[in-house]
C-alpha cells in the first residue's frame, strides 16, 4: 500500500452539539418568513423593503450551475432560516450568558471570560443566527472603534449601516447573495474611524448547532480614511448526516490610504469519508478599495465543508489601491471546493497579488477559478498570479480556470501555475531521517502553503498548521 | 554490527539481490564498488527498508535484532543512515526544520530531551563550520535548487547532525569537485569512531585515498564476488571488473 494510505482516520473533533433550548422558526420561506426575521430583529422598516426587494430578485434567480461541484438538488423550503438559543436577549455582561454557550466556546478553544481571553483578540461569538457575545467592545469603543453584532449596530448606527450595507454586494448580485440579503440573521460589523489603526485582532467565530437551519451570516467591515484593521473568522459545525446551508456574504470598504486585512480560517464539518453530511458553503466576499492607496487583503485557510463555494475578491477603484488573495484549499475525502478570487482593476496604477495553494487528498475535487479583469481606464495595472496544486494519492483532482481580461496596453498580467504529488521518495526520505509518514506529509503540506501561512496573524498560523494536520489525516485512504 | 546472510531481494518483479553477504562490526568501513547495475544502491535502499524493494530471502541483523520487520523510521531512529545517490526535494521545507524534526525524533527515541530551535540552531552552525557548509544552505528549502554537489554535501552535514551509528554513503562522492571530495571525506572520516560503521558505495577509487577502508568488496549481479583489503580497489582501478564478475555474466559477456 502506498505510505500515504497508511493513515489511520482522525476524528472532526468539533462535532459535538451543544443541548441548549433555541427558537427555531418553522421550515419555509416565503415574504411572512422574510417580514417575521426583519421584525425579530426590530428592524427599522426600510431595511424590511430591502429585504423584501432582495428576497424578490432571488426568487426570479437560479442556483448557479457552472461550479464545478455536484450535489443534489437544495430544498429551500425545508429549511429553517432562523434559530437562537433562547435566551431573552443579548447579555450586557459575560455573567448573564448561558453557562452552555460560554462552556461550548471554552471547547472550542474560544474563551469568552475576561481573564481567559487572548490578550490581543476581539472575539464576536455567533451561535446559530445571532451574536452572543461580544468582547473587549469597552476598550475600543474609548477608541472610536465600533465592534459588534450587526443586529446591534442596526439599532445603534442605522446610518452606517445603511450607508455601506449592499454598496459592495448588491442584493441581487448572486443567487446566494440575494438569498443573504433577504434572510440574513447577524454577523458582525466593525467600523474603524478614520486615521485610527485597530490595535488588536477583530474576529468573529461561527458556530453552527441547530439542525436543519441555515447560516445566513452578515459581515460588514468599514475602514475610514487612513484607518487599519486586521480581521479573523473561524468556523465549525457539529457533525451531522444532513447537509446544512451556509450563505454569507461579507463586504470590506476601505477608504483613502486605508487598509483591511480579512482572514478566514474555515472549518466547517466537512462530513465523513463517505461525503455524507457537512455543510454547504456558498459565499459571497467583496471587498472595495474605494480610495487611492488603500489596501484590501484577503487570506483563507479553506480546511473544512463538503462544498465550497467562495471568490473572495476585489474591485480596485482607488488609484495605486492594492489587493490581496492568498489562499489554501484542501480537500479530502469527498469533499469539493470551487474557490479563487477576482481583481477588478479600475484606477490607474492598481496591483494585485493572487497566491493559491490547492491541495487534494483522498477523493477530493479542489478547483482554482479566478478572475483578473482590467478595465481600460486603468493604466499602469499589474497583477501576478501564482497557482499551484498538491496532489496526495491517485483518486483526487485539480483543476485550474484562470480568466484573465485586458482592455488597458499598459497593464502587465502575470500567471504561474503548477501541480506537483508528493512522491513516495520524499516521504521515504523524511523516513529515513526519523519522521514518521504522518509528520513527513504535514511538512511537506506545510512546506507547500508556507507563502499563504506567513499573511496570517501569529497565533492563527499555528492554529492553520494544526488544522491542516488533522484536516489531511486518514484523509488519504 | 551488521549481519547480512544469503539475502535475496526484488524490485518489482525483478530480483536484484541474488544470495549477498556481509559482515560489518562497529568501527570499519567498508567500501562496495562493483559495475552499474549490480545492486549497490538497492542494498543501500533494503538497509534502510525503501517500501518498492521487497526481501524475498535471507536475514538482515543489526544490533542483534532481525530488521525486517522494522519501518524505515524505526531503522533510522536506532541509528542507520543512508546518504542518498539522489537526494530528494521537499519545497518550502527548511533545511535546519527537515533536520531538527529528524534529530528531535531520534532522541525522543533514545528517551534524550528534544532541543528547542534555538539550541538546535547553535548546533548546526558549529556542524556547518567543521563541514564547510555555506550557513545559507540552512535556511534554504531542503535540497530544493541545491547543485548536484551540495545536495550531496549537504547529505554528510545531515550525517553529521544525526550521528548515526551505521552510515550508508551511495556514491556521495559522484559529482563533487576536488575541494568538496576533500571537505566530504574529512567530514566522514572525523566521523570515524570505534562505535560507528560505514558502507561506502563508490565507482572510485579516489575517494578511497581519502576514506580509507579496511575491506573492499565487489558485488556483482546482485552478490558479493570478491572482497579484499584496500588495495583491491587500486586492483580494480587498472584491470576493470571484468576478471571479478559473477561467472555467469562474464560467460555472456565473451
Ligand atoms: N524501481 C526499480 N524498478 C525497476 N528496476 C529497478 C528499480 N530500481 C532498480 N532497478 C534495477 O535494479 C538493478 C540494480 O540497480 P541499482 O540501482 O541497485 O544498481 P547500482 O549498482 O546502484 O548501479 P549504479 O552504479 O549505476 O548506481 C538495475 O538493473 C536497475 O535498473
Ligand atoms: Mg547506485
Amino acid at each position: 500500500m502506498d505510505p500515504v494510505e497508511e493513515l489511520a482516520t482522525k476524528e472532526y473533533k468539533w462535532g459535538f452539539v451543544t443541548d441548549i433550548e433555541s427558537e427555531t422558526i418553522p421550515k419555509g420561506l416565503n415574504e411572512d418568513v422574510v417580514r417575521l426575521i426583519s421584525s425579530k430583529k426590530n428592524e427599522p422598516s426600510w431595511l424590511t423593503e430591502w429585504r423584501l426587494t432582495a428576497f424578490r430578485q432571488w426568487q426570479k434567480m437560479t442556483e448557479p450551475r457552472w461550479p464545478n461541484v455536484t450535489y443534489p438538488p437544495i430544498d429551500y423550503q425545508d429549511i429553517s432560516y432562523y434559530s437562537a438559543p433562547r435566551q431573552a436577549k443579548k447579555a450586557g455582561s459575560m455573567d448573564e450568558i448561558d453557562p452552555e454557550l460560554v462552556k461550548t466556546y471554552e471547547k472550542l478553544g474560544i474563551p469568552l471570560e475576561e481573564q481567559k481571553r487572548l490578550s490581543n483578540v476581539a472575539v464576536d461569538a455567533v451561535f446559530d443566527s445571532v451574536s452572543v457575545a461580544t468582547t473587549a467592545k469597552d476598550y475600543l469603543e474609548k477608541l472610536g472603534i465600533i465592534f459588534c453584532s450587526f443586529s446591534e449596530a442596526v439599532q445603534k448606527h442605522p446610518e452606517l449601516i445603511r450607508k455601506y450595507l449592499g454598496s459592495v454586494v448588491p442584493t441581487n448580485d448572486n443567487f446566494f447573495a440575494a438569498l443573504n440579503s433577504a434572510v440574513f440573521s447577524d454577523g458582525s460589523f466593525c467600523w474603524i474611524p478614520k486615521g485610527v489603526k485597530c490595535p488588536m485582532e477583530l474576529s468573529t467565530y461561527f458556530r453552527i448547532n441547530a439542525a436543519d437551519t441555515g447560516q445566513f451570516e452578515r459581515t460588514l467591515i468599514v475602514a475610514e480614511e487612513g484607518a487599519q484593521v486586521s480581521y479573523l473568522e473561524g468556523c465549525t459545525a457539529p457533525k451531522r448526516d444532513t447537509n446544512q446551508l451556509h450563505a454569507a456574504v461579507v463586504e470590506l470598504v476601505a477608504q483613502e490610504s486605508a487598509s483591511v486585512k480579512y482572514s478566514t480560517v474555515q472549518n466547517w464539518y466537512p462530513g465523513d469519508k463517505e461525503g455524507k453530511g457537512g455543510i454547504y458553503n456558498f459565499v459571497t466576499k467583496r471587498g472595495k478599495c474605494a480610495g487611492a492607496n488603500s489596501k484590501i487583503s484577503w487570506t483563507q485557510v479553506e480546511t473544512g465543508s463538503a462544498i465550497t463555494w467562495k471568490y473572495p475578491s476585489v474591485i480596485l477603484q482607488g488609484d495605486n489601491s492594492v489587493g490581496e488573495f492568498y489562499s489554501v484549499a484542501v480537500v479530502n475525502n469527498r469533499q469539493q471546493a470551487d474557490t479563487g478570487t477576482k481583481m477588478i482593476h479600475v484606477g490607474k496604477n492598481t496591483r494585485s497579488t493572487i497566491v493559491s495553494k490547492g491541495i487534494s487528498a483522498g477523493k477530493g475535487q479542489n478547483t482554482y477559478r479566478g478572475q483578473v479583469k482590467v478595465v481600460k481606464k486603468a493604466a499602469g495595472a499589474r497583477n501576478y498570479t501564482q497557482c499551484d496544486s498538491l496532489l496526495i494519492g491517485d483518486r483526487c483532482g485539480a483543476h485550474t480556470f484562470p480568466y484573465i481580461e485586458v482592455q488597458n496596453h499598459t497593464a502587465k498580467v502575470e500567471h504561474e501555475a503548477s501541480t506537483s504529488k508528493i512522491s513516495e521518495d520524499q516521504i521515504f526520505y523524511c523516513k529515513q531521517r526519523g519522521v514518521s509518514t504522518e509528520n513527513a506529509i504535514n511538512m511537506i503540506v506545510n512546506g507547500f502553503c508556507k507563502e499563504v501561512f506567513r499573511e496570517l496573524p501569529m497565533e492563527f498560523a499555528v492554529e492553520a498548521q494544526k488544522l491542516l494536520g488533522v484536516s489531511l489525516d486518514g484523509s488519504v485512504g | 554490527m551488521l549481519e547480512i546472510k544469503d539475502l535475496h531481494a526484488t524490485v518489482g518483479k525483478k530480483e536484484i539481490l541474488k544470495g549477498l553477504s556481509l559482515s560489518v562490526k562497529a568501527g570499519e568501513v567498508h567500501a562496495i564498488m562493483g559495475p552499474n547495475g549490480s545492486g549497490k544502491s538497492t542494498l543501500a535502499q533494503v538497509l534502510a527498508g525503501h517500501p518498492a524493494y521487497a526481501v524475498t530471502g535471507g536475514t538482515i541483523t543489526y544490533m542483534g535484532e532481525d530488521l525486517a520487520e522494522k519501518s524505515p523510521e524505526d531503522r533510522a531512529k536506532e541509528g542507520i543512515f543512508l546518504a542518498f545517490q539522489y537526494p530528494v526535494e521537499i519545497p518550502g521545507v527548511s533545511n535546519a526544520y527537515f533536520l531538527r524534526a529528524g534529530y528531535n525524533e531520534i532522541r525522543k527515541h533514545r528517551g534524550e530531551p528534544e532541543l528547542d530551535a534555538m539550541d538546535f540552531n547553535k548546533l548546526l552552525k558549529e556542524k556547518s563550520k567543521v563541514l564547510h557548509i555555506d550557513e545559507s544552505l540552512l535556511n534554504r528549502p531542503v535540497n530544493e535548487g541545491f547543485s548536484g554537489g551540495e545536495k550531496k554535501r549537504n547529505e554528510i552535514f545531515q550525517l553529521a547532525v544525526l550521528e548515526p551509528k551505521l552510515a550508508i554513503l551511495d556514491e556521495t562522492d559522484s559529482g563533487l569537485d576536488i575541494d568538496a571530495l576533500r571537505a566530504v571525506s574529512e567530514g566522514v572520516n572525523r566521523l570515524r569512531s570505534k562505535d560507528r560503521a560505514f558502507l561506502v558505495v563508490t565507482h572510485y577509487q579516489r575517494l578511497l585515498n581519502y576514506i580509507v577502508p579496511d575491506f573492499v568488496h565487489v558485488l556483482s549481479e546482485g552478490r558479493i564476488v570478491k572482497s579484499g583489503g584496500k588495495e583491491l580497489a587500486l586492483e580494480l582501478e587498472k584491470r576493470g571488473y571484468d576478471w571479478v564478475k559473477a561467472p555467469a555474466a562474464a560467460g555472456a559477456a565473451r
